[in-house]
């Protein structure tokens, strides 16, 4: 089971992968991806309350009907962040390493073309959509 | 029966409202149509439908297509493609 967050506040990585691991002895692979701010000084994040948490928790489902993984956590953040603050922490459990990367690369490509999270810079402008995101998001033949 | 609009990002900006309630017109049946309903409301309405690639919609909260057929009571939420992540 992924669990899934959307919050304002700092995540701990070391703390989400501790908690993933307490009590089991059949994890064999915990693999994490941590998305930062990079290049601007600030970057706001706005988002959709309404949709946000229960679009990944849609893909968090799809996921683990896709990929024989344990478990995982997503958490991701809005409001302003400074550059190199976390924005966003996908942490997957599974037996073997391979599930574990497969699932943690669908669920950053389905994150970037499906949660409604719009980022904007210190000087107001908004940051592009990229092509080659979506065409990454397509790829898993959604 | 009226159904809440929600928008986002620079939408949100060129509109000038976060969010409004509107009557759905006996006429507009899509959200391609309810587009271009809005959009000839004219300045910021049309200064942020122009682009219609740029675009994206959901419905109650789940993305849809151009073609969605709309209900009264919907909540349309309109805005730029996402940049999460």
């Amino acid at each position: 089971m992924i669990s899934v967050s959307v919050q304002r506040e700092p995540f701990d990585v070391a703390a989400e992968m501790a908690r993933l691991k307490a009590h089991r002895s059949d994890i064999g692979a915990l693999v994490t991806f941590t998305g930062l701010v990079r290049d601007v000084a600030t970057l706001t994040l706005e988002h959709y309350p309404a949709m946000s948490l229960a679009e990944i928790n849609r893909l968090a489902r799809e996921a683990e009907a896709r990929f024989n993984i344990i478990g995982g956590t997503i958490i991701h953040r809005f409001g302003t962040l400074a550059t190199s603050e976390d924005i966003v922490l996908v942490a997957i459990t599974s037996r073997h390493r391979e599930p574990a990367f497969q699932a943690a690369s669908f669920l950053m490509d389905w994150l970037k073309t499906k949660a409604p999270f719009w980022k904007q810079e210190a000087n107001g402008a908004w940051v592009m959509a990229k092509d080659e995101d979506a065409v990454a998001g397509e790829k898993w033949g959604v | 029966m009226t159904m809440q609009l929600l928008y986002f990002a620079w939408v949100r900006e060129r509109i000038g409202l976060a969010e409004e309630i509107f009557a759905l017109p006996d006429t507009v049946k899509t959200v391609a149509a309810l587009l271009d309903h809005l959009a000839a409301r004219g300045d910021g309405y049309a200064a942020a439908l122009d682009d219609r690639a740029a675009i994206r919609v959901a419905v109650n909260q789940a993305h849809v297509a151009e073609t969605f057929v709309l209900g009264p009571q919907d909540e349309v939420a309109i805005f730029p493609p996402v940049t999460g992540g």
